[in-house]
């Protein structure tokens, strides 16, 4: 029997607190509101990847009626900041402004006009006259690197650039032993290059902010955000007022995925509300989304990985070069977390990490869900199954007997932090050998992998990858809940945490009712309100589950004592005899009273007190989830096509607090890591102008394309997480792409080193293997070795 | 001057020539369609125009007239849901909803054509609505559980 058993919450698929008025259309997003007289904003934007505004002329769009107010870098104060919605102190460079004269990327803002109706803003922005000087872009990160490239950030204010004239935003390193030594005695050494392309979140709910000023003159900014808390400060820099004359609601999220962790629009609205007094909306259409919005950022892994005779690791090292795009946004702590997560997963005793980002005039990676570690796994996973294809082990079982275990250390915990040193961690609950044989079983692993090899024009194969992720940043996330009891016996919950659609709030009200043997009814939520809720970092990082979670159970816990206090005393017995049970305090000889009648005597019978309570959580370790994820591929050797046949997960993330929205989470990442790895890629001209501009052709999975998905969750039990808990929502993103680039290895006999995995290069790479292939003589040993 | 029935009640709007339908619901605060593109890209703004269902960020307000358009306020009320709402609640079919109401739309035109679609045809259906959250696992279930209770009730 698990552990979670023993829960009445925890560890049960209840439906989501905000399921039914979802369903019937009754939720409110940002937009699914109206205010007297708003405004509706329009952006200008760049059409050029790197130029100089030399004059901007808004005198014909100022003389239009119902233009109410023109925002461009000659009417804004310059501030440098960070879009990228992170704690303090912000790990991203302060390299960008509300307005500059500088434009980076095609998409880049150029002014922004608030008018009566979407028509007008429309016509205004038509009328604003820019002359540009057009300056050479660089869209590649090596080129950019180059002595003589175009410096994309010459101006003088920027903050924290690691070199802005060589264009780097930032270089990581990080060791544990000798790995030069390690892999010059090593019987083998391999050497691999990965690329990993542009992809964007397309949330279907694209970002959009409305602002209005309240009666006291303050801005309240009611926006689509991870991040409200964050979003406040930033503003209060970019605005340059006092964070106090803030408000940031969210409402509904439509979606964010790293995406909405961005202060990318907020600065806009509010602006335009400080200045004019009115209410006005902005939201980005999704032409603005594929282009001006955030992505997951590129990167080019080189690993080099050293066996011993036996052919165990004894050495790994790895290079990023990543692209950052026109700003620093998230550059740092993305390749800090490929690199921590990759270098983490097996037990190799020499571990290095080199890693650049750099600026390009192409545009801006951001958070985005796994932040890093897609890009750590798809390099690592593809160059392990190699690996063990070459020494003829069986690359299931080669992962295995590498992998970390419970008690092991995370050998770069302290060096890679969150842009600053960490702290030492060893790993506590680890259901990934688990998950590794759950897995193997129920895509039939053993019988695939030695199944004689197809003829035909369709040809199948297995591949399968390992992950892990974290839960929180340690050390530095915290959320904060509070709780108070109303005479009916139910609670208000109030936490800054933030739902985006992952269900926040209903893991919240699990784990409060469990604490306090409520029923999850019984729990409202309120979350996300700078002016009425308790802090809280945000939705990322995969911090919700483990620390907003762990706060509302303390807050939960020390209500419960407060209730224990006072029904004892109501019954007359010490606290010593009496338990809370189904929401009453019972005493041992059998009498009860019910939350109810408690509160009601603490209220206004005797000694009358508010049962309350505020509690913060954050922790020094941040305890991975795990996964073994596995994909069985039909390839079409005559076009290159790559079909999908059925792709399994088994993830371990501690106890599920919501069985049904962890199997929801895993799902959906698994589809959207689907996408990294065949269908997804931004792509761009010559110039570096965005070529696919809408959801038809950046082909993001359908209800069609898909494969039969199977999830088997892996219980284990986290000491440190509430009630046994660790994170899932990031975890199964990370290893579908190296999954499937695996079984397109096992069916056809050709690596793809690059992503998306498409038919050109499935194609290619059949050609050049050359007719010589024979399926007979299907040669997983193919890949060369440098000894 | 158009008019056209909304959920069963007769409205008269005078409305822009140039707004879609989208456009004109919304500004009536029936705020239940969503809109992720207004190209026709997401079927967020799936509603139902005698039946059928169109993206409302396409369908001119003007070209309703004397035709009749169902969206999701039209389905279920609180406490009181259609069996496809039920049902997508039951199976955890809803993460952020955002592409819920267009969904159902989708979903409600499926089942009235074949009331006992297999998971092909709910694939084919939910086709024209992008979702990012829940890789179409659950609410493909949902329209299928929806789809047997229907023809319980009926039986
Ligand atoms: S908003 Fe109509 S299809 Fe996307
Ligand atoms: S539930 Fe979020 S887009 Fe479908």
């Amino acid at each position: 029997m698990s552990r979670s058993s023993q829960f009445q919450s925890v560890g049960r698929k209840t439906p989501r607190v905000d399921a039914e008025k979802l369903a019937l259309g009754r939720g409110t997003f940002a937009d699914d509101l109206e205010l007297p007289g708003m405004l509706t904003l329009g952006v200008l934007r760049s059409p050029h990847a790197h130029a100089r505004i030399v004059r901007i002329d808004t005198s014909r769009a100022e003389e239009l009626d119902g233009v109410a107010c023109i925002l461009h870098h000659g009417t804004v104060e310059r501030i440098a900041y960070s879009s990228a919605g992170q704690g303090h102190p912000e790990p991203s460079p302060w390299d960008m402004f509300a307005f500059d004269v500088k434009v980076r990327h095609v998409g880049d803002r150029v002014a922004a006009v608030a008018a009566e109706t979407p028509e007008i803003a429309q016509q205004a922005l038509d009328l604003i006259e820019v002359e540009y000087e057009v300056l050479p872009a660089v869209l590649d990160p090596m080129e950019a690197m180059v002595e003589g490239a175009p410096v994309i950030h010459d101006e003088e204010d920027a903050e924290r650039i690691h070199d802005a004239n060589r264009n780097i935003v930032a270089h990581l390193q990080a060791s544990k032993g000798d790995v030069e030594e390690a892999l010059s005695s090593a019987s083998r050494v391999y050497e691999r290059t990965y690329e990993m392309g542009y992809v964007q979140h397309a949330a279907i709910e694209p970002h959009i902010a409305l602002a209005w000023m309240d009666e006291d003159d303050r801005v309240v900014v009611r926006t689509a955000t991870q991040v409200p808390f964050h979003c406040r400060r930033i503003l209060a820099r970019v605005l340059n007022i006092p964070l106090k004359r803030i408000r940031v609601l969210k409402p509904r999220v439509g979606g964010g995925f790293g995406g909405k962790q961005e202060i990318l629009i907020e600065d806009l609205v509010a602006l335009v509300a400080l200045r004019t007094g009115r209410p006005v909306r902005y939201e980005m259409t999704r032409a603005e989304e594929l282009h001006a919005a955030r992505t997951r950022h590129p990167h080019r892994t080189t690993l080099r990985a050293g066996v011993d005779e036996d052919g165990r690791l004894v050495g790994l090292s790895m290079n990023i070069l990543e692209n950052s795009g026109a700003y620093g946004c998230h550059a740092l702590t993305v390749m800090c977390v490929a690199g921590d997560k990759a270098l983490s997963l097996y037990r190799i005793p020499a571990l290095s990490l080199d890693a650049i980002a750099v600026y390009t005039n192409l545009p801006v990676g951001g958070a985005f869900r796994g932040y890093g570690a897609p890009q750590g796994f798809f390099p690592l996973e593809s160059l392990i199954d190699e690996i063990a294809n070459d020494l003829g082990k069986d690359p299931l079982e080669y992962r295995r007997d590498h992998a970390i275990r419970s008690g092991d250390p995370l050998p770069m915990s302290k060096a890679l932090g969150e842009g600053r040193e960490g702290f030492e961690q060893t790993i506590g609950s680890s259901g990934l050998f688990e998950c590794i044989e759950t897995g193997g079983a129920s895509i039939d692993w053993k019988t695939k992998r030695s199944r004689v090899p197809g003829k035909g024009r369709f040809r199948r194969g297995v591949g399968m990858a390992c992950a892990m992720q974290g839960s929180g940043i340690p050390g530095i996330d915290m959320a904060a809940a509070g709780l108070k009891m109303n005479e009916d016996g139910s609670f208000n919950l109030t936490a800054g945490a933030t739902d985006i659609g992952t269900g926040a709030d209903t893991m919240l009200a699990q784990i409060v009712a469990e604490a306090l043997t409520c029923s999850v009814e019984d729990v409202l939520v309120y979350t996300s309100d700078t002016d009425l809720t308790p802090f809280d970092t945000g939705a990322y990082a995969s911090s919700t589950t483990y620390l907003s979670g762990g706060a509302a159970k303390k807050a939960a816990e020390d209500v419960k004592e407060q209730i224990t206090v006072r029904g004892a005393r109501m019954l007359e017995v010490g606290v010593e005899d009496v338990h809370v049970e189904q929401a009453h305090v019972v005493s041992t000889d059998g009498r009860k009273v019910s939350f109810s009648e408690i509160c009601l005597d603490t209220l206004y019978v005797e000694e009358q007190f508010q049962i309350q309570a505020v509690a913060s959580h954050m922790s020094y370790v941040s305890p991975p989830p795990f996964a073994a994820q596995f994909a069985e591929v039909e390839v079409d050797v005559e076009t290159g096509i790559v079909r999908i046949l059925r792709f399994v997960s088994a993830i371990d993330c501690g106890v599920a607090v919501n069985p049904q929205m962890a199997e929801g989470q895993v799902e959906g990442a698994v589809v959207q890591g689907l996408g990294y790895a065949i269908s997804e890629e931004m792509i761009f001209t010559e110039d570096g102008s965005p070529v696919l501009l809408d959801l038809q052709d950046y082909h993001i999975p359908t209800a069609r394309d898909l494969p039969e998905l199977v999830g088997h969750l892996v219980e284990t039990y986290e000491e440190t997480g509430p009630f046994g808990a660790k994170a899932v929502a990031e975890i199964p993103i990370d290893a579908p792409a190296p999954a499937v680039a695996n079984a397109v290895f096992d069916a056809v006999g050709v690596r793809i080193y690059s992503l998306p995995v498409t038919p050109e290069k499935v194609w290619r790479a059949l050609q050049r293997k050359g007719r010589s292939f024979s399926p007979d003589t299907k040669d997983k040993n193919r890949a060369t070795t440098r000894s | 001057m158009t008019e056209f029935h909304l959920n069963g009640q007769l409205v008269r709007v005078d409305s822009p020539v140039n707004w879609s339908l989208l456009r004109l619901l919304r500004e009536q605060r029936w705020w239940g369609t969503k809109h992720g593109c207004e190209g026709g890209e997401c079927g967020a703004c799936a509603v139902l125009v005698d039946g059928r269902a169109v993206p409302s960020c396409l369908t001119l307000a003007h070209s309703l007239h004397g035709k009749r358009v169902e969206t999701v306020e039209g389905l279920g009320k609180p406490g009181d849901l259609h069996p496809l709402q039920e049902a997508f609640v039951d199976v955890g079919a809803i993460q952020c909803g955002y592409c819920t109401p267009g969904m159902l739309m989708a979903s409600l035109e499926l089942l009235r054509r074949i009331p006992d679609p297999t998971e092909a045809d709910v694939r084919d259906a939910l086709t024209g609505t992008l979702c990012r959250c829940t890789g179409y696992v659950k609410p493909v279930e949902a329209v299928l559980l929806a789809a047997q209770k229907m023809q319980e009730e009926l039986s």
